[in-house]
C-alpha cells in the first residue's frame, strides 16, 4: 500500500510527466511533500502566481505536444489557475491541473480555503472530477490524460481531496484509452471525402483556410501535399500559423481582422472554400453574414460541435485532419490554378507597398513594432518558437514573423490573455531547451504577469523577451483613435524603470531607442543562451494594419487611417 | 429570431456521474435560454441516466446546443426533437379545499371529462392528478382555479419516448462495446509480436 499522494506521482510517471509547473499551499502539502522524494524525475518548476503556472503549462504543452501538468493549493491557488483553465479550452491545449481540495468533511462547509473548484471549472474544462478516495486516483489520472490529449484537446482539471491523498491505496496502473461515452477521433465517412473530392476537383477558385487543427492530429505534411497537388492557395487562422513553412509557395498568410489581404480577398472570391481544423472565429470572419457567401464551404473538423456552429457549410466532414487529407489527396485532380493564384499578385504588391514597407522600412525617426519584429524574424531565419503576449505585439508578430518548423508561435488566441507571453515563453524553452525563443510582449502585458521574471531568475530559463515599449495600452488605443473619438481613456501607462528590474532579476538587459542600436542590440541577445530582456522604445501611436474594422466583411480593409483597400483598380 | 422559435425537446443519455447536471445546465444559461422542464431518471439501459429538457428555441441555436451537450465527456448521446418525433406525457397533482369541491355539483363530471383521478379526498384537502400534456393539464388547471383557490400544484416535467422504430441509443452502445473488443484485441496482437 502507498499513499495517495505517492500514487499520484506513480500515476504522472506512467504517463511521461517529466515537469510540472506548480506552487504549493496547505492543502496540497501531502502532495509536494511526495514530491520532494521524486524530485529527480519529476521537475518541479516553482513560479510565482499560478496563473503563471498554468500559461508555462500551456506553452510547454503547445511546444511539445503532450499535456502540460500544473499542481495548486485549494481555493486561491485553484481560483488563480482559472484564466489558464478558460484559455487553454478555447485554444485546444491539452492539460491536467492537480488542485488540492479541503477534506472530504469540509467539503460544503466554508472551510479555510474550500471552494467550489469543480462548480468553476465545469464550464470551461474538458472534464472536471473531484477525488474523494485514495483507491481512485490511478483511475481518474489516467482518465484526466486520455481526455486532454485525445480528440480536440484540452484542459481537465481534478480536484483532489487531502483525504485522497494521504490515505492509502493497492497501486496499480493502467492507462486509459477508451470511453464508452467519448468518440475523440470520429471517422470521416467515405461519401462525404469522395463528395468533397469531387467539389474540389470542379473549382476553378479552391481555397484553403486552415487552423490548428493541422497541427494537433500533425497534418502539416499531409496539408502540403494537398495543397501541392490541387495547386490550391491557403490562408491560416492565428493558431495555425507555423503548419506551412511560411515560404511554402501555397501559402498566402494569416486570415482575419489583421490578415494578409491576399487571404481575405481570395475567401470573398473562391468558389469552394475548404476550411480545415479551424473553427470560424469572428476575428477570422468579419461579419459572419457575408462570409465567403459566394463558396462552396467544405468543413472539416474533429469536433462535431464546430461544424454549422457559426457558418453554414456546404459540406460538413467529420474527422481527423491527418485522415482526412491523407484520404482526400488521392481522389482529388492534378490541376493548375495558377491564374486563380495570380490574382492575388495585386493584393500583395499593394499591401506591400501601402503596409508592410512603411511598417518594417519607415520614414520617420522613431522605431515600429513591425521593424524590431521583422528584423528578429531576419537573424532567426525560422529557428526560434515565437511568442506573444496580446495586442499589437502579438499582431505584428504574427504578421512579421517567418516560420520553418511546426508548433513554432505560441500565443493566446482565443481568449486573448494579457499576460500569458512571459510565462507561457518560460514554458516554451522548458519543454525545447535547445530551441532560441523570443517572446514579443507589450508593457502592459509585460506588467500583468512580471512577476515570473522570479521563475526565470530561479530556472535561469533562456527566454528572450522583446519588450515593444510603447507607454500605451497600445491594441486598446488604436481602438480609441479609430472608433472613440480619440478618447483616450485609461490607455496611457507609466513604465517602471526596466534596467532596475532586470537588475533585480539578474536578467541581461538592453535598452534601444534609436533604429541605429537595433541590430547590435538583437545580435547580443541571441549571442548566447541566457535569459535576456530587450526594451526597446516604440512609436507611441503605432498602428496595426491592415485592419478590417469589427463587424465588416472580411474584403472591407482598411490599409491606414485613410485609405481602404480597393480591389481591381 | 423570436419567430422560429419553438419548443424543443432534447433527450439526453448519460454516464450517471456528479456535475453532469451542472455541465449540462449551464450550457443553456451560457447561451441565455431558459429551461421550461427538466427532468431526469435512470433508463432502460444499465448505468445509463436520461434527462429530458424541453426549451423554446430556434433550430440554429438549439442544434448548436444540442451538440455542446453531447460533447460532454460523460453524455452517451443527445437528441433533438420536436413534438412530432415523440410521445409525450407529463403528469401534475392538484391539492384543492375539499370543501369547494363538495360545493359544486357537476364535480365528478369536472374529473372525469379531464380524464383525472382522485389521489386522496380528506375534510381540509383533496388531492387530484393528472396525466397528458401541457394544455389539458392547463386546462383543469383554470377549471379547478375557477372553484376557488388552488393550494398547491405541481407538474414533473417531460417524459418522452420517441416514435421510431430504432432504439439508436442501444445501436450505439452495442457498437461502442464492439469498438472497446476490437481494441483490446488489436492491442493484444500488438503486445505479442513485441
Ligand atoms: C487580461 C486582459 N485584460 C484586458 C485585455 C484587453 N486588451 C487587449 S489588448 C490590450 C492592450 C495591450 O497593451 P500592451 O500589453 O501594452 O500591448 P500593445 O498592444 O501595446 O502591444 C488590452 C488592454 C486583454 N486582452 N486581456
Amino acid at each position: 500500500m502507498i499513499t495517495g499522494s505517492e500514487a499520484l506521482m506513480q500515476a504522472l510517471i506512467a504517463e511521461g510527466v517529466e515537469t510540472i509547473f506548480g506552487y504549493p499551499g496547505g492543502q496540497i502539502m501531502p502532495v509536494y511533500d511526495q514530491l520532494y522524494d521524486y524530485r529527480d524525475c519529476l521537475h518541479h518548476v516553482l513560479v510565482r502566481h499560478e496563473q503563471g503556472a498554468i500559461h508555462a503549462a500551456q506553452g510547454y504543452a503547445r511546444v511539445k505536444g503532450v499535456p502540460g501538468v500544473v499542481i495548486c493549493t485549494s481555493g486561491p491557488g485553484a481560483t488563480n489557475v482559472i484564466t489558464g483553465v478558460a484559455d487553454a479550452i478555447i485554444d485546444s491545449t491539452p492539460l491536467v491541473v492537480i488542485a488540492g481540495q479541503v477534506n472530504v468533511g469540509l467539503l460544503g462547509t466554508d472551510a479555510f480555503q474550500e471552494t467550489d473548484v469543480l462548480g468553476m471549472t465545469i464550464p470551461i474544462a474538458k472534464w472536471s472530477w473531484q477525488i474523494r478516495r485514495p483507491e481512485d486516483i490511478p483511475w481518474a489520472v489516467a482518465r484526466a490524460f486520455y481526455i486532454a490529449k485525445s480528440g480536440r484537446p484540452g484542459p481537465v482539471v481534478l480536484d483532489l481531496t487531502r483525504d485522497a491523498q494521504i490515505g492509502m491505496l493497492d497501486f496499480h496502473y493502467e492507462p486509459i484509452d477508451f470511453i464508452r461515452s467519448y468518440i475523440p477521433c470520429p471517422v470521416a465517412s467515405q461519401e462525404s471525402i469522395e463528395e468533397a473530392a469531387r467539389l474540389i476537383n470542379e473549382a476553378q477558385r479552391p481555397f484553403v483556410v486552415f487552423g490548428q487543427g493541422v497541427i494537433l492530429s500533425q497534418a502539416e505534411a499531409e496539408l502540403e501535399a494537398f495543397l501541392d497537388k490541387g495547386d490550391i492557395p491557403a490562408g491560416s487562422t492565428l493558431l495555425g500559423l507555423s503548419a506551412l513553412r511560411s515560404d511554402n509557395r501555397h501559402f498566402m498568410g494569416m486570415a482575419g481582422m489583421h490578415g494578409r489581404i491576399a487571404t481575405n480577398v481570395m475567401t470573398q472570391h473562391c468558389d469552394v472554400l475548404i476550411a480545415i481544423g479551424m473553427r470560424f472565429d469572428d476575428r477570422v470572419t468579419g461579419k459572419m453574414s457575408t462570409y465567403a457567401t459566394q463558396a462552396k464551404i467544405i468543413h472539416i473538423d474533429i469536433d462535431n460541435a464546430e461544424i454549422n456552429k457559426n457558418i453554414q457549410v456546404y459540406l460538413g466532414i467529420l474527422g481527423d485532419a491527418k485522415n482526412v487529407l491523407s484520404r482526400l489527396t488521392p481522389l482529388i485532380a492534378e490541376a493548375d490554378h495558377a491564374d486563380w493564384i495570380s490574382t492575388a499578385d495585386e493584393c500583395r504588391n499593394t499591401e506591400y507597398e501601402k503596409v508592410i514597407s512603411p511598417e518594417i522600412h519607415p520614414q520617420g525617426s522613431e522605431l515600429t513594432m513591425g521593424e524590431v519584429e521583422n528584423l528578429v524574424a531576419e537573424y532567426v531565419k525560422g529557428e526560434a518558437i515565437v511568442v506573444t503576449d496580446v495586442g499589437q505585439n502579438q499582431m505584428t508578430a504574427a504578421r512579421y514573423s517567418r516560420f520553418t518548423h511546426s508548433r513554432s508561435l505560441i500565443t493566446s488566441g482565443g481568449l486573448g490573455t494579457m499576460g500569458f507571453g512571459l510565462p507561457a515563453a518560460i514554458g516554451a524553452k522548458t519543454a525545447a531547451p535547445s530551441r532560441p525563443v523570443c517572446l514579443f510582449v507589450g508593457d502592459g502585458g509585460l506588467q500583468m504577469t512580471i512577476q515570473e521574471l522570479g521563475t526565470i531568475m530561479q530556472e535561469g530559463t533562456g527566454v528572450k523577451i522583446v519588450l515593444l515599449n510603447n507607454n500605451w495600452l497600445g491594441n486598446v488605443r488604436q481602438w480609441q483613435q479609430l472608433f472613440w473619438n480619440e478618447r483616450y481613456s485609461a490607455t496611457r501607462m507609466m513604465n517602471p524603470d526596466y534596467a532596475s528590474l532586470a537588475a533585480a532579476y539578474g536578467i541581461a538587459y538592453r535598452q534601444v531607442e534609436q533604429r541605429s542600436e537595433l541590430a547590435s542590440a538583437v545580435e547580443e541577445m541571441f549571442a548566447d543562451d541566457r535569459p535576456f530582456l530587450l526594451n526597446v522604445h516604440v512609436i507611441e501611436a503605432g498602428m496595426v494594419f491592415p485592419m478590417i474594422p469589427p463587424g465588416k466583411s472580411v474584403d472591407e480593409i482598411m490599409l491606414n487611417t485613410n485609405e481602404w483597400f480597393e480591389y481591381g483598380k | 429570431m423570436e419567430n422560429n422559435k419553438i419548443l424543443y425537446t432534447i433527450a439526453i443519455y448519460s454516464e450517471n456521474q456528479i456535475g453532469l447536471l451542472s455541465a449540462i445546465s449551464n450550457i443553456f444559461v451560457r447561451h441565455g435560454l431558459n429551461i421550461e422542464s427538466l427532468t431526469a431518471c435512470p433508463s432502460a439501459l444499465e448505468g445509463i441516466h436520461k434527462i429530458t429538457v424541453t426549451t423554446h428555441c430556434d433550430l440554429h441555436r438549439i442544434s448548436v446546443i444540442t451538440r455542446q451537450i453531447e460533447k460532454r465527456i460523460d453524455v452517451v448521446k443527445a437528441f433533438l426533437y420536436t413534438d412530432d418525433d415523440l410521445f409525450f406525457r407529463e403528469v401534475a397533482l392538484y391539492k384543492v379545499p375539499t370543501e369547494n369541491l363538495l360545493n359544486y355539483a357537476h364535480f365528478e363530471d369536472l374529473i372525469e371529462r379531464n380524464a383525472a383521478r382522485i389521489l386522496e379526498i380528506n375534510r381540509k384537502f383533496t388531492i387530484i392528478q393528472k396525466t397528458g400534456q401541457d394544455e389539458s393539464i392547463h386546462r383543469l388547471y383554470v377549471e379547478l382555479q375557477q372553484l376557488g383557490a388552488v393550494l398547491q400544484f405541481a407538474r414533473s416535467g417531460r417524459i418522452a419516448v420517441t416514435n421510431s422504430d430504432r432504439e439508436l441509443v442501444t445501436e450505439f452502445l452495442q457498437q461502442r462495446q464492439h469498438d472497446q473488443v476490437c481494441k483490446k484485441s488489436s492491442q493484444e496482437s500488438k503486445d505479442k509480436i513485441i
